[in-house]
Protein backbone atom coordinates (compact mmCIF):
# COMPACT_ATOMS: atom_id res chain seq x y z
CA UNK A 1 0.00 0.00 0.00
CA UNK A 2 1.36 3.41 -0.92
CA UNK A 3 2.15 5.55 2.07
CA UNK A 4 -0.07 8.58 2.33
CA UNK A 5 1.08 12.08 3.11
CA UNK A 6 -1.07 14.64 4.88
CA UNK A 7 -0.29 18.33 5.20
CA UNK A 8 -1.35 20.57 8.06
CA UNK A 9 -0.98 24.34 7.91
CA UNK A 10 -0.81 26.00 11.31
CA UNK A 11 -1.14 29.69 12.12
CA UNK A 12 -1.68 30.08 15.88
CA UNK A 13 1.06 31.23 18.22
CA UNK A 14 1.82 28.96 21.18
CA UNK A 15 0.10 29.32 24.56
CA UNK A 16 -2.94 31.11 23.11
CA UNK A 17 -5.55 28.82 21.62
CA UNK A 18 -7.17 25.42 21.97
CA UNK A 19 -6.55 25.08 18.24
CA UNK A 20 -2.90 24.34 18.98
CA UNK A 21 -3.84 21.40 21.20
CA UNK A 22 -6.26 20.09 18.59
CA UNK A 23 -3.62 20.48 15.87
CA UNK A 24 -1.10 18.45 17.86
CA UNK A 25 -3.74 15.77 18.48
CA UNK A 26 -4.36 15.59 14.73
CA UNK A 27 -0.64 15.28 14.00
CA UNK A 28 -0.34 12.48 16.55
CA UNK A 29 -3.35 10.65 15.10
CA UNK A 30 -1.99 10.95 11.57
CA UNK A 31 1.37 9.53 12.63
CA UNK A 32 -0.42 6.77 14.54
CA UNK A 33 -2.14 5.84 11.30
CA UNK A 34 1.27 5.57 9.63
CA UNK A 35 0.90 8.63 7.45
CA UNK A 36 3.81 10.85 6.56
CA UNK A 37 3.02 14.32 7.84
CA UNK A 38 3.97 17.76 6.58
CA UNK A 39 3.52 20.83 8.74
CA UNK A 40 3.82 24.34 7.40
CA UNK A 41 3.84 26.83 10.26
CA UNK A 42 3.32 30.49 9.49
CA UNK A 43 2.53 33.73 11.31
CA UNK A 44 2.59 33.12 15.07
CA UNK A 45 2.86 29.34 14.69
CA UNK A 46 6.55 29.66 13.82
CA UNK A 47 7.13 30.18 17.57
CA UNK A 48 5.76 26.72 18.36
CA UNK A 49 9.22 25.26 17.76
CA UNK A 50 11.26 28.10 19.28
CA UNK A 51 14.16 26.48 21.14
CA UNK A 52 14.39 29.14 23.85
CA UNK A 53 10.95 28.48 25.29
CA UNK A 54 11.41 27.99 29.04
CA UNK A 55 9.34 26.72 31.91
CA UNK A 56 8.60 29.13 34.74
CA UNK A 57 7.51 29.12 38.36
CA UNK A 58 3.96 29.98 39.42
CA UNK A 59 4.20 32.32 42.40
CA UNK A 60 0.43 32.56 42.77
CA UNK A 61 0.20 28.84 43.45
CA UNK A 62 3.53 28.69 45.28
CA UNK A 63 5.10 26.27 42.83
CA UNK A 64 8.62 26.40 41.44
CA UNK A 65 9.34 25.71 37.78
CA UNK A 66 9.78 21.97 38.33
CA UNK A 67 6.54 21.65 40.29
CA UNK A 68 4.66 23.79 37.79
CA UNK A 69 5.96 21.68 34.88
CA UNK A 70 4.48 24.08 32.38
CA UNK A 71 4.03 22.39 28.99
CA UNK A 72 6.08 23.78 26.12
CA UNK A 73 5.08 23.39 22.50
CA UNK A 74 8.70 22.83 21.45
CA UNK A 75 8.71 19.69 23.63
CA UNK A 76 5.46 18.49 22.09
CA UNK A 77 6.96 18.87 18.62
CA UNK A 78 10.08 16.98 19.69
CA UNK A 79 7.84 14.22 21.09
CA UNK A 80 5.92 14.05 17.82
CA UNK A 81 9.20 13.71 15.92
CA UNK A 82 10.20 10.84 18.19
CA UNK A 83 6.77 9.27 17.67
CA UNK A 84 7.19 9.59 13.89
CA UNK A 85 10.55 7.80 13.99
CA UNK A 86 9.06 5.02 16.11
CA UNK A 87 6.22 4.64 13.61
CA UNK A 88 8.54 4.71 10.60
CA UNK A 89 6.87 7.88 9.39
CA UNK A 90 8.23 11.25 8.34
CA UNK A 91 7.32 14.46 10.13
CA UNK A 92 8.47 17.27 7.91
CA UNK A 93 8.12 20.59 9.80
CA UNK A 94 8.79 23.83 7.94
CA UNK A 95 8.58 27.34 9.39
CA UNK A 96 7.86 30.31 7.15
CA UNK A 97 11.16 32.19 7.09
CA UNK A 98 9.65 35.64 6.74
CA UNK A 99 7.41 35.00 9.74
CA UNK A 100 10.42 33.73 11.71
CA UNK A 101 12.43 36.86 10.98
CA UNK A 102 9.56 39.16 11.89
CA UNK A 103 9.33 37.53 15.31
CA UNK A 104 13.03 36.85 15.96
CA UNK A 105 12.43 33.15 16.61
CA UNK A 106 15.07 31.74 14.29
CA UNK A 107 16.44 29.30 16.85
CA UNK A 108 14.23 26.28 16.30
CA UNK A 109 14.62 22.81 17.79
CA UNK A 110 16.37 20.11 15.78
CA UNK A 111 14.34 18.70 12.93
CA UNK A 112 12.57 21.94 12.10
CA UNK A 113 13.69 23.75 8.99
CA UNK A 114 13.20 27.18 7.50
CA UNK A 115 11.23 27.54 4.30
CA UNK A 116 8.86 29.72 2.36
CA UNK A 117 5.23 29.67 1.21
CA UNK A 118 6.51 27.81 -1.86
CA UNK A 119 7.18 24.86 0.44
CA UNK A 120 3.56 24.97 1.54
CA UNK A 121 2.45 24.74 -2.06
CA UNK A 122 4.78 21.81 -2.72
CA UNK A 123 3.58 20.04 0.41
CA UNK A 124 -0.03 20.41 -0.68
CA UNK A 125 0.81 19.14 -4.15
CA UNK A 126 2.41 16.01 -2.69
CA UNK A 127 -0.37 15.28 -0.19
CA UNK A 128 -3.61 13.40 -0.44
CA UNK A 129 -5.22 16.15 1.64
CA UNK A 130 -4.32 19.45 3.29
CA UNK A 131 -5.99 20.98 6.32
CA UNK A 132 -5.50 24.66 7.09
CA UNK A 133 -6.14 25.61 10.70
CA UNK A 134 -6.34 29.40 10.70
CA UNK A 135 -6.66 31.87 13.55
CA UNK A 136 -9.93 33.75 13.96
CA UNK B 1 -15.78 11.45 -5.55
CA UNK B 2 -14.13 12.75 -2.35
CA UNK B 3 -16.48 14.22 0.17
CA UNK B 4 -16.36 17.33 2.27
CA UNK B 5 -15.43 17.34 5.93
CA UNK B 6 -16.46 20.53 7.70
CA UNK B 7 -14.79 21.04 11.06
CA UNK B 8 -16.58 23.44 13.40
CA UNK B 9 -14.61 24.64 16.42
CA UNK B 10 -16.62 27.71 17.42
CA UNK B 11 -19.22 28.05 20.12
CA UNK B 12 -22.50 28.37 18.17
CA UNK B 13 -23.82 30.78 20.80
CA UNK B 14 -20.84 33.08 20.28
CA UNK B 15 -20.21 32.83 16.55
CA UNK B 16 -22.76 33.17 13.77
CA UNK B 17 -20.15 31.48 11.60
CA UNK B 18 -21.15 28.14 13.11
CA UNK B 19 -24.58 28.55 11.55
CA UNK B 20 -22.96 29.34 8.19
CA UNK B 21 -21.00 26.09 8.46
CA UNK B 22 -24.26 24.22 8.91
CA UNK B 23 -25.74 25.98 5.88
CA UNK B 24 -22.66 25.07 3.82
CA UNK B 25 -22.98 21.44 4.85
CA UNK B 26 -26.61 21.35 3.75
CA UNK B 27 -25.82 23.06 0.43
CA UNK B 28 -22.98 20.66 -0.30
CA UNK B 29 -25.28 17.73 0.41
CA UNK B 30 -27.95 19.24 -1.85
CA UNK B 31 -25.31 19.45 -4.59
CA UNK B 32 -24.81 15.71 -4.32
CA UNK B 33 -21.64 15.50 -2.24
CA UNK B 34 -20.82 13.28 0.69
CA UNK B 35 -20.60 15.55 3.72
CA UNK B 36 -19.62 15.10 7.35
CA UNK B 37 -19.59 17.68 10.13
CA UNK B 38 -17.00 17.26 12.88
CA UNK B 39 -17.57 19.35 16.00
CA UNK B 40 -14.52 20.11 18.13
CA UNK B 41 -13.53 22.41 21.00
CA UNK B 42 -16.46 24.73 21.82
CA UNK B 43 -18.23 23.49 18.72
CA UNK B 44 -19.48 20.55 20.78
CA UNK B 45 -21.55 22.80 23.04
CA UNK B 46 -24.43 22.53 20.58
CA UNK B 47 -24.93 18.82 21.11
CA UNK B 48 -26.16 18.99 24.71
CA UNK B 49 -29.76 18.02 25.12
CA UNK B 50 -32.05 20.93 25.94
CA UNK B 51 -30.03 23.40 23.90
CA UNK B 52 -31.61 25.47 21.14
CA UNK B 53 -29.72 24.72 17.92
CA UNK B 54 -31.97 25.15 14.86
CA UNK B 55 -29.12 25.10 12.33
CA UNK B 56 -27.61 21.88 13.64
CA UNK B 57 -31.07 20.31 13.80
CA UNK B 58 -31.45 21.02 10.07
CA UNK B 59 -28.11 19.33 9.39
CA UNK B 60 -29.19 16.25 11.33
CA UNK B 61 -32.53 16.12 9.51
CA UNK B 62 -30.60 16.20 6.22
CA UNK B 63 -28.96 12.91 7.24
CA UNK B 64 -25.50 14.45 7.27
CA UNK B 65 -23.11 12.57 9.53
CA UNK B 66 -22.39 14.66 12.63
CA UNK B 67 -19.47 13.69 14.85
CA UNK B 68 -18.44 15.26 18.15
CA UNK B 69 -14.82 15.07 19.29
CA UNK B 70 -14.73 12.78 22.32
CA UNK B 71 -11.85 14.70 23.92
CA UNK B 72 -13.70 18.02 23.63
CA UNK B 73 -16.79 16.43 25.15
CA UNK B 74 -14.83 15.11 28.13
CA UNK B 75 -13.12 18.48 28.63
CA UNK B 76 -16.53 20.13 28.92
CA UNK B 77 -18.16 17.48 31.10
CA UNK B 78 -20.55 16.34 28.38
CA UNK B 79 -21.26 12.64 28.58
CA UNK B 80 -21.35 10.72 25.31
CA UNK B 81 -24.54 9.12 26.59
CA UNK B 82 -26.23 12.52 26.78
CA UNK B 83 -25.72 13.46 23.13
CA UNK B 84 -28.75 14.35 21.06
CA UNK B 85 -29.90 11.93 18.39
CA UNK B 86 -28.00 12.08 15.13
CA UNK B 87 -24.68 12.96 16.79
CA UNK B 88 -21.99 10.45 17.59
CA UNK B 89 -18.90 10.87 19.76
CA UNK B 90 -15.77 10.14 17.73
CA UNK B 91 -12.01 10.25 18.16
CA UNK B 92 -9.86 12.83 16.40
CA UNK B 93 -8.63 9.97 14.25
CA UNK B 94 -11.92 10.08 12.38
CA UNK B 95 -10.73 13.37 10.86
CA UNK B 96 -7.50 11.72 9.80
CA UNK B 97 -9.41 8.82 8.25
CA UNK B 98 -11.30 11.18 5.98
CA UNK B 99 -8.24 13.21 5.11
CA UNK B 100 -6.44 10.00 4.18
CA UNK B 101 -9.40 9.12 1.97
CA UNK B 102 -8.88 12.37 0.09
CA UNK B 103 -11.82 14.29 1.50
CA UNK B 104 -11.70 18.05 1.28
CA UNK B 105 -11.49 19.49 4.77
CA UNK B 106 -12.49 22.97 5.84
CA UNK B 107 -11.78 24.28 9.34
CA UNK B 108 -13.86 26.98 10.95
Amino acid sequence: MTKQTLTFVLMDAPFESARTTTAFRLLHAALDRGCDVNVFAYEGAVALSFAKQAQHANAVHGRDATQEDHPLSKNWIAALMTHARERGADLNWVNCGLCVDERGVGEAIDGVRRGSPADCWKMAQQSVATLVIPTK
Amino acid sequence: MPGYLLIESRDPFESTGAARTCELAIQLRAAGHDVALFLVQNGVLAVRSGVRRPELDKVIRTQIEVLADDFSLRERGISSASLIGGVRAAPIGSVVERLAAGWNALWH
